[in-house]
């Protein structure tokens, strides 16, 4: 270890912060977008080219809003809260890998920040920590709807938890490794998603209802709670939510690419390293069309009936899922 | 060892500092004129009553108590799968055994009727 190593993680984490905070900007952009273009219209398009400069001018917008603090609330905990969120948020992809390594100015550069021995654990402890910041925002804010949105997004959030993690115990199975980079090189032969069709399944309906996408985005249900947990927050603090939320988009798109879509793999990778965060992206804008289509497509589900298909549909299938996985490949062989 | 998880540490400080400074430049640059009705709690514009946060539906305590057991479940099957190649057949009886178990208590739970909702 040495200054040069630190000035290389310094910029690689600089990096991956504005890539996830530009990538949120564009995200909604690109939500917006592909709405319109399923609803018949055709979405923003006034600010720049093409509309690429809204949101340049919505965050210039929420910055010179009034930030309103109720009276009652718990003031330190009421700033805290969307703070608490957005960590989490941002540090989650620090784990996944972009791409093996490429040459550049002379020296031989790792395309991820870190590769930790117990990445998947780090991913399941990170999740858990971004649900304080939705309770204690709910809480804090003494407001019906806010109290029960944010107790909503509680369990909704821990119930999917659990099948969350044991939809990733799978590939850490298949791969014998908890490293996201040794778990995507182990995708060399076949994609994780063709052999573990279901694995994939369970995690992309729990990493939906993880972070509050629809259709069980029912803490967010405007017509019975207004704005869920969020109803008090406005300007910045509500725009740190809202960065939140679509960075978890962009983060558990990446996850799951990286877990069951090969990650950065893909043709020619292994000749030409720098096609590897191109290959990232492109499965990545994949999966996050896909989570827009499911938006604009379902209706929300009733919350006992979202409670119960989390634990008695769920939980018990993605537990099913990693034993058998087990029997087969220890009796089978793999 | 431990200089593996330095970039975790340094991302962490970033994004620290991102969250404090985009609440701070919002401070900076809203404006700021509370007055009395602002303040109040939004409730679709009828007049507030009560206490914001009241008490809950024990439901959702009863789902907390099992997220941690279940959760805690998940965290041990974790080194299982990592090395359950080399453990082989042993491994997996005394895995099923523990699995099996947690089930019995889960499907307990169940029918006890602690995962309906109203």
């Amino acid at each position: 270890m040495d200054g040069a190593m630190i000035l290389e993680w310094v910029i690689k984490s600089i990096f991956l912060i504005l890539v996830m905070t530009g990538g949120f900007a564009y995200v909604t952009l690109y939500e917006r977008k592909v709405l319109a273009r399923i609803q018949v219209r055709i979405g923003p398009n006034r600010a720049g080219p093409f509309g690429v400069l809204q949101p340049v001018a919505d965050g210039i917008k929420l910055i010179f809003k009034e930030e309103l603090v109720p009276a009652k609330a718990d003031k330190l905990i009421f700033t805290l809260a969307p703070v608490l969120t957005v960590i989490p948020a941002l540090i989650i992809t620090a784990v996944v890998p972009w791409g093996t390594e490429v040459t550049l100015f002379g020296r031989t550069i790792k395309l991820y920040l870190a590769d930790i021995n117990i990445a998947v654990l780090y991913l399941m402890a990170v999740t858990s920590i971004s649900i304080y910041g939705i309770a204690l925002a709910g809480w804090s804010s003494n407001n019906k709807y806010a109290t029960l949105g944010g107790l909503r997004a509680t369990a909704q959030m821990i119930s999917y938890e659990l099948a969350l993690g044991f939809a990733m115990i799978v590939p850490v199975m298949m791969a014998g490794s908890m490293s996201l980079v040794d778990i995507v090189e182990s995708q060399k032969p076949v994609w994780f998603v063709f052999v573990q069709p279901l694995a994939f399944l369970i995690y992309f309906i729990a990493a939906l209802a993880e972070i509050n996408r629809s259709p069980f985005d029912m803490p967010e249900a405007e017509q019975e709670l207004t704005a869920g947990y969020h109803t008090e927050y406005s300007g910045m603090k509500f725009a740190l939510f809202f960065m939140a939320e679509y960075i978890k988009m962009i983060a558990i798109s990446m996850i799951g690419s990286s877990l069951f879509l090969g990650g950065y793999r893909g043709p020619f990778v292994d000749q030409l390293p720098a096609l590897g965060p191109l290959y990232l992206f492109i499965k990545v804008a994949i999966v996050l069309f896909v989570i827009i289509w499911i938006r604009a497509t379902l209706p929300r589900i009733r919350y006992d009936r979202l409670m119960q298909f989390g634990w008695k549909v769920l939980f018990p299938l993605a537990l099913l899922n990693v034993f058998v996985t087990g029997v087969v490949l220890i009796l089978v062989g793999g | 060892m431990l200089e593996k998880y330095l970039p975790l540490a340094i991302i962490l400080a970033f994004a620290v500092f991102i969250g404090f400074f985009v609440v701070i430049l919002g401070t900076i640059f809203g404006p700021r004129r509370p007055t009395e009705r602002k303040s109040a709690p939004y409730e679709s514009g009828m007049i507030p009553y009560g206490p914001g946060t009241r008490r809950m539906n024990v439901s959702y305590y009863l789902v907390a108590v099992l997220f941690i057991l279940f959760d805690i479940e998940i965290v041990f099957v974790l080194p299982w799968a990592v090395i359950f190649r080399e453990l082989g057949v042993p491994g997996l009886v005394l895995m099923g055994i523990f699995l099996v178990v947690l089930e019995v208590a889960f499907v307990y739970a169940w029918k006890k009727g602690a995962l309906e909702w109203e």
